[in-house]
Parts: C-alpha cells; sequence; structure tokens
C-alpha cells in the first residue's frame, strides 16, 4: 500500500492557509467562501484516511453550510469587517495553544500514546471481527452506528431535533403576542 | 506526530477567530473550523498504516479484515458532523435575528445597546 | 418573473428526479457500500434545495409543503424510536430480534435497512424545513425593512 504522508501533509497545509484567510479578510463572503474551501478539503482528505462514510457525508453537509451561510450574510448591503487588533485575545490563544501541545506531549511522553498509523482498536477489534457474521452488514461502520450503538444514533436524531426546532422558533415568522395587542385597541 | 500538531495548529486558528474577532458570522466560521479540526484528529488517531476503509466485499479472509482502519472514530464523527450541521443552522438563524433587530453584526455595537 | 434564469430553470427540472434517486440509493444500500441515512438524507434535502433556489419557494412548497415536512420530520424520529422499542420485544432496547437473510443483499442486516430510511426521512426534512425558514424570513423581513424606510 502507498504512503499516503506527502498527501496529507499537502491537504492539512491547504487547509491552514485557507483557514488563514478565512479569518483575516475583510469580506464576509469570501471569509464564507474559504471555510467552505478547508471544509471540501478535509472531505477529500477523509477519502485519503480510508473513511468514504464520512467523506461523502462531509461533502454533501459542506454544500449545505456554503448555501447557509451565504443565505445568512449576503443579504446584508455591509458585508465588510471593521479592522481591529486585540493583544488580550492573542495571548489567549497562545496561552491555549501550549496549553494543548504540553498535555500532548505529556500524553506521547509518558503514556504510550498511538503513534500515527498505530492505533490501538481493543475494542474496534471485536466489531471488524465480528461485525459481518452478527450484523450482515457489510459497511462495518453503519453496523455500528444502527446496530452496536443504536443508542447514541437517537441521541444525535434527539439533538438534530432540538437544535432544528430552535432556529425553527428563533425564525417564526410574526409575534402572536404582539398582533393581538395591536387588535385590542382596534 | 507532525500530523497531530497541524492539527493542533488548526483548533488554535479557530480559537483565535472565536475570541479576537468582533464580528459574529467571523465568530461562527471560527466554531466551523474548530469542529473540523476535532473532526480530523479523531479520523486521524483511527488510521492505521497501509489500511483500507472498513467495506466488507465477498470473498475477504482474516488477515484482510486486519488491514481495516480503527471503525469506532469513523461512527462517532459521522453523528458529529450531521449534528454540527444542525448547530450551525442555529447559529445562523441567532445571527439573522441580532442583524435585524440592531442593524450590524458587529459584537461591540450590539452589546453597547442596551434595551 | 419567480426564481433564476430559463437554463437553470430546465436544468435543475432535469437534474431534480437523478438527484432524487441517487439519494435513496445511498440510504437503501448503507449497509452493503459507504453512505446510509446521513448522506442520503442530507442528498436528499439538497435536491428540494436546488428546487427552491431555482424556481422559487412556491414550486418546492407545491412538490414538499411546509406542513408534509413538519409531519415527515417527526414521523421519521417517532419510527427510529419506535425501531428501538420493537428491540424490547427480545429483552433490550434497539435489540436487532429481526431476521437476518443471507449476506451482501438488499433485504438483510435486520433493523438496520428501516432504521437507515427512517434516519434519512429525519434528517432531510428537517434540513429542508430549516433552510426554507431561513429563504422564507429573509424575503420577507427585507420587505418589511423596506417599508419602514419608505412610511
Amino acid at each position: 500500500m502507498e504512503n499516503i504522508t506527502p498527501q496529507l501533509y499537502t491537504l492539512l497545509v491547504f487547509m491552514v492557509i485557507g483557514s488563514i484567510v478565512a479569518i483575516e479578510t475583510r469580506n464576509l463572503l469570501s471569509a464564507v467562501i474559504s471555510v467552505s474551501a478547508v471544509g471540501f478539503a478535509l472531505s477529500v482528505a477523509f477519502l485519503f484516511l480510508g473513511a468514504p462514510d464520512i467523506a461523502i457525508t462531509q461533502l454533501v453537509v459542506e454544500i449545505l453550510v456554503l448555501i447557509i451561510l451565504i443565505r445568512g450574510t449576503i443579504l446584508l448591503d455591509n458585508t465588510a469587517v471593521e479592522l481591529h487588533r486585540d493583544t488580550l485575545a492573542v495571548i489567549v490563544s497562545l496561552i491555549f495553544f501550549g496549553l494543548i501541545l504540553g498535555f500532548g506531549a505529556m500524553i506521547f511522553g509518558s503514556r504510550g500514546f498511538p503513534e500515527f498509523g498505530e492505533p490501538l482498536m481493543n475494542v474496534s477489534r471485536v466489531y471488524v471481527m465480528r461485525g459481518l457474521p452478527e450484523t450482515h452488514a457489510a459497511n462495518i461502520v453503519t453496523s455500528v452506528i444502527l446496530d452496536y450503538r443504536a443508542y447514541d444514533t437517537l441521541g444525535e436524531a434527539t439533538v438534530l431535533f432540538g437544535s432544528i426546532l430552535g432556529a425553527l422558533a428563533i425564525l417564526r415568522k410574526d409575534g402572536k403576542v404582539a398582533k393581538k395587542e395591536e387588535v385590542v385597541p382596534a | 506526530m507532525t500530523v497531530y500538531f497541524l492539527c493542533v495548529v488548526l483548533l488554535t486558528m479557530g480559537l483565535y477567530c472565536l475570541v479576537a474577532k468582533k464580528n459574529i458570522v467571523k465568530k461562527v466560521i471560527g466554531i466551523v473550523i474548530m469542529e473540523y479540526a476535532v473532526n480530523l484528529y479523531l479520523i486521524i488517531v483511527g488510521y492505521k498504516t497501509g489500511g483500507v476503509a472498513p467495506i466488507v466485499e465477498p470473498g475477504m479472509g482474516e488477515t484482510a479484515l486486519e488491514r481495516f482502519v480503527d471503525p469506532l472514530p469513523q461512527a462517532l464523527v459521522l453523528t458529529s458532523i450531521v449534528i454540527g450541521l444542525g448547530v450551525l443552522a442555529l447559529m445562523v438563524s441567532m445571527c439573522i435575528r441580532l442583524y435585524e433587530k440592531h442593524g450590524t453584526f458587529d459584537m461591540s455595537h450590539i452589546s453597547k445597546l442596551r434595551g | 418573473m419567480k426564481g433564476l434564469t430559463v437554463i437553470v430553470k430546465t436544468i435543475t427540472d432535469f437534474v431534480v428526479a437523478f438527484i432524487v434517486i441517487f439519494g435513496a440509493y445511498i440510504v437503501l444500500y448503507g449497509h452493503l457500500t459507504p453512505g446510509g441515512g446521513f448522506a442520503g438524507g442530507v442528498i436528499v434535502a439538497c435536491a428540494f434545495i436546488l428546487l427552491m433556489l431555482g424556481h422559487g419557494k412556491e414550486v418546492a412548497f407545491s412538490r414538499l409543503g411546509e406542513r408534509m415536512g413538519h409531519v415527515l420530520d417527526s414521523a421519521g424520529a417517532l419510527a427510529f424510536l419506535l425501531i428501538g422499542w420493537i428491540g424490547l420485544a427480545g429483552g433490550y432496547f434497539f435489540l436487532n430480534v429481526f431476521g437476518r437473510g443471507d449476506q451482501f443483499r438488499l433485504l438483510s442486516s435486520g433493523m438496520i435497512l428501516p432504521a437507515n430510511i427512517a434516519i434519512a426521512f429525519k434528517v432531510g426534512t428537517s434540513l429542508f424545513i430549516v433552510f426554507a425558514a431561513l429563504a422564507v424570513f429573509r424575503r420577507r423581513s427585507f420587505r418589511s425593512m423596506i417599508e419602514d424606510e419608505l412610511s
């Protein structure tokens, strides 16, 4: 099997550059399109990493993210972003960067965190070996999310239901209370 | 090793965008970038060198099954992506409501206008 | 004239049926090939969103009404819950009690196929509804803002 590390590094560097453009550009539409480019690169990276399920889902979801973000921002007359510098935020971000790297080094040093390309797979070996005989589903990911761990998927559906319900409540057409108050004096 | 480092860089850039920018759409973009970084990290942890996608084909033996990448992080990330889309719709609708009420996306202007 | 140009409308009419068929394939073969309820549901939602972008909201709502969308959304969630309750017959929540069938066949693997279909209905219709709410809200609030300016 060929080595995928060069392709992965290329895609990751592309994602970092795209994120810098998305963060620092002054035009909101450019920022939205740049973040979408990062998402499409992520989809290709999933394809290289042996996850076609995730790649398909990420690709399709990215299209919807682009449409929703553009729908939300393009209606406005003024999409330019004011320039400002916030040194405190830079310091906070750098502190968190150092903290994450420090914890990562601690775990790598002492606990034997798996290197890239050598996963532990203590639990997953059972799923891989017994997935087809037990559930008769050739796609092991589907057999995990809908058979072994279907309870998680039920929770996920509940979260999606709640967030969509919240969005619909925020975007409700007219306030009913206000309408009633208008009717009464007339 | 360097792959994990680049994931952390991506996460920190999303955090910087979330903390430093005053524009609320930029804050939403920062959250989206952090979500990408975490999803990519989880999938990279489950990658096996020379691995193939965890889909069984007819006539595969035990040795072929040994080459599968880890399916468990993929199952968790699959739900995480769809949840991210629902939460993004919620955040964008909040942004539109705020723009309709205050006429601006700028957080400092919005927090100055009390009431 | 509602919607975009006649070129976009013609292509949209031609392509929408194929997108829906592709989404249905992704859902139905989710346990044999890459894909599944989530990806297929979002693809079907994309077909209706394309219809709404190309033709305007009246045409899209005539294919799938807003009320019907709410009904299908809730029906998908309830169907998934019901599949979990059926598992109680064998002793556990979400126990796969249906017959397994032959390996590598479409009608196999028990409850995974109906669960995929239920999730596809839930994800697809809910995303279509929220996009429709965003689009309709924008049009209405923009008009009301202009009317406020004029009065």
